[in-house]
């Protein structure tokens, strides 16, 4: 009977601790799946690659500033408990995203806009920064003995599940409304952020209920809670020594396989093989959705075998297997190894259309859509589009084609192509088994990683000791993956090979991953700690 | 065991400095090889780069000095060998 109600206790903790972690993640990651359509919005319309880097350095801001989340609210935490701190991350969090679905777009209010969306994205990412440490701590301070991993490990499945949520809601709402509306200033695009306040509010309520942990509440009647957590964490040296260690022997490795298995590899597939927006995605909730299970899996595993091989074998996977899954992406989605497939009976060549600027009567817009079907199903579409500047205003009842090339007075040299490619079944399937591994190494390096963290500091500094290390491990060598893979493909590029290495971004995350996998064999030990009170 | 973890921190010890140069050279290259229109992105990307990584770096140098000095020979079993 007592056992079924501490089971029941648990489960209620688990519950309000992970919903309102779930929102937090659903709020963070919805900039960053909608980062094409942000970076039309909010920069210049023709700066183009550059907007996408510039949105993808917002993003990454974001991340940066998470330390120092962690830094603060981790203070507050350790200071006045973990319920009130984790609460206000919440309502900070639900607030600044609530606000990004509001600021006008470029077009309306110019450089304010991108300025503003910075702020926001800063207070994001501060939220974030205080509250998963605040969630993995009370929740692995509830926890019976010799099963912290798998309880813990349900915190972990949130990030997953907030970022199945965010995908899910984007995917909705597009298709409810069409590319054209949901990309708008006003537009579709916005709801999601608009949805967090609702998240955010029934959230709030649950949380309101919950107690404080019993450590921290044991600590604050004995007076033994930390005075000054900033200096007993990182002033002391017996503690600073393991903040370090969980940094860059564990979470640093962990941080850029979670990255690049979720979000390098969606980013890869839209950008880079031009998986067409709602496949792409669609391909990513079966990956996510089939791999969630193994976070529970892995952490009620790390009870019975230690934490340390778990997470090191998933790191060994990922270094191992990175490049030949990326080329095989690159390989599936390739007009060139499907040539023989071409179904010429189903490919078409559309008329050209021709739409006049809206500011210059004289610029004109042409476009064609080439439709490239294949027998197997697949269906890859190349939209062209010329820019065309004329002596005179284009008489719309000309056809394009009986155009004087006289009258036209300068050609776009480089025409913009937009190409979305529609996988077969079978291919689309390879691409989800391709994003499932990935996904796994994920469930193995985050699953355990809560419950040993949470091992590793003493009670009374434990909020600020083990947000701090996460934060750098996740939000700056992790958060930083997207960002760094897409620089470092950018260098590759030159006059002679304008695509350059599309595979050179996996050096980032393959690089951290080797050194922190030497660190965590050499360094890091297996033994669960069986006593977390003290 | 204990010899190859302090000799691993020298090694870690002279990769953090290594590191921090190579940074800075990339950015010194990556900004002087970019053109008029576009310099000020590539440079503020840099600045952002360097900012973060140098005092993560400085943080690995101190992981090595710790890992030389035998410092992780033995892990702390309870807080009270933290604190």
């Amino acid at each position: 009977m007592i056992q079924e109600k501490k089971q029941s206790g648990i489960a209620f903790v688990i519950g309000a601790s992970s919903v309102g972690t779930l929102i937090e993640w659903y709020d963070f990651y919805i900039f960053g799946m909608l980062a094409t359509i942000i970076s039309k919005q909010f920069f210049p319309a023709d700066a183009g690659t550059a907007a996408l880097l510039s949105t993808l350095a917002i993003f990454a801001a974001g991340f940066i500033v998470r330390p120092f989340g962690a830094l603060v609210f981790g203070r507050l935490g350790d200071l006045i408990g973990r319920k009130h701190t984790f609460l206000l991350t919440l309502v900070i969090m639900g607030g600044s995203t609530f606000a990004i679905g509001l600021v006008p777009g470029y077009a309306t209010i110019g450089w304010a806009a991108p300025i503003l969306v910075l702020i926001l994205r800063l207070l994001q990412g501060l939220a974030l920064g205080g509250e998963y440490g605040g969630a993995a701590t009370y929740v692995a301070e509830h926890a019976p003995k010799g099963q912290r991993g798998f309880w813990t490990s349900w915190i972990q499945t949130t990030a997953t599940l907030g970022l199945f949520l965010a995908l899910g809601v984007i995917i909705l709402i597009r298709s409810s409304q069409g590319v054209e509306k949901f990309s708008a200033e006003w537009g579709g695009w916005r709801y999601p952020f608009w949805i967090s306040l609702l998240l955010v509010g029934v959230s709030i309520l649950i949380r309101m209920r919950m107690s404080e942990s019993p450590m921290f509440s044991k600590l604050k009647t004995e007076g033994k809670t930390s005075i000054n957590p900033l200096k007993e964490s990182f002033g002391h040296k017996g503690n600073f020594k393991m903040v370090l260690l969980a940094l860059f022997g564990a979470v640093m490795g962990q941080g850029v396989v979670w990255y690049t298995g979720q979000f390098y590899a969606q980013s890869f597939i839209e950008t880079v093989c031009k998986v067409e927006f709602i496949q792409s995605r669609n391909l990513m909730l079966w990956a996510i959705l089939m791999a969630t299970p193994c976070f529970v899996l892995f952490g009620w595993l790390s009870d019975k075998v230690g934490r340390k091989w778990i997470m090191l074998i998933g790191m060994l996977a990922a270094v191992l297997t990175y490049r030949p899954i990326y080329k095989q992406f690159l390989s599936l989605t390739s007009a060139k190894n499907r040539i023989e497939k071409i179904d010429l009976a189903k490919t078409t060549i559309s008329e050209p259309k021709v739409v006049t600027d809206a500011k210059e009567a004289t610029k004109i817009y042409v476009t064609q859509i080439f439709d490239t079907a294949y027998t197997d199903g697949a269906h890859f579409r190349y939209t062209k589009t010329d820019t065309l500047h004329l002596t005179a205003a284009y008489d719309a009842n000309l056809k394009i084609d009986t155009l004087n090339p006289s009258l036209i007075v300068s050609k776009s040299v480089k025409p913009n192509v937009v190409i979305e490619k529609t996988m077969d079944d079978a291919t689309y399937w390879n691409l989800i088994w391709l994003v499932f591994i990935q996904i796994v190494y994920v469930t193995m390096v985050y699953g355990p990683i809560a419950a040993f963290l949470v091992e590793m500091f003493p009670t009374k500094i434990r909020y600020t000791s083990m947000s701090l290390p996460y934060h750098i491990g996740n939000g700056v060598f992790g958060g930083l993956v997207p960002f760094l893979g897409t620089l470092i493909v950018e260098f590759t590029k030159s006059p002679e090979s304008p695509i350059g290495d599309a595979l050179a971004g996996l050096w980032y995350p393959i690089g951290v991953a080797s050194v922190c996998l030497i660190i965590g064999v050499f360094y890091l030990s297996n033994k669960i700690d069986k006593n977390v009170m003290d | 065991m204990n010899a190859i973890k302090k000799l691993l921190g020298y090694v870690w010890m002279l990769l953090a400095p290594a590191l921090i140069c190579f940074l800075l050279y990339e950015a010194v290259q990556k900004i002087s090889a970019a053109n008029e229109i576009q310099r000020a992105n590539v440079t503020l990307q840099w600045v952002i780069i360097l900012l973060v990584f140098t005092p993560i770096c400085v943080g690995f140098f101190i992981f090595g000095k710790y890992a030389s000095a035998n410092e992780y020979a033995h892990l702390p079993e309870s807080s009270s060998e933290i604190e």
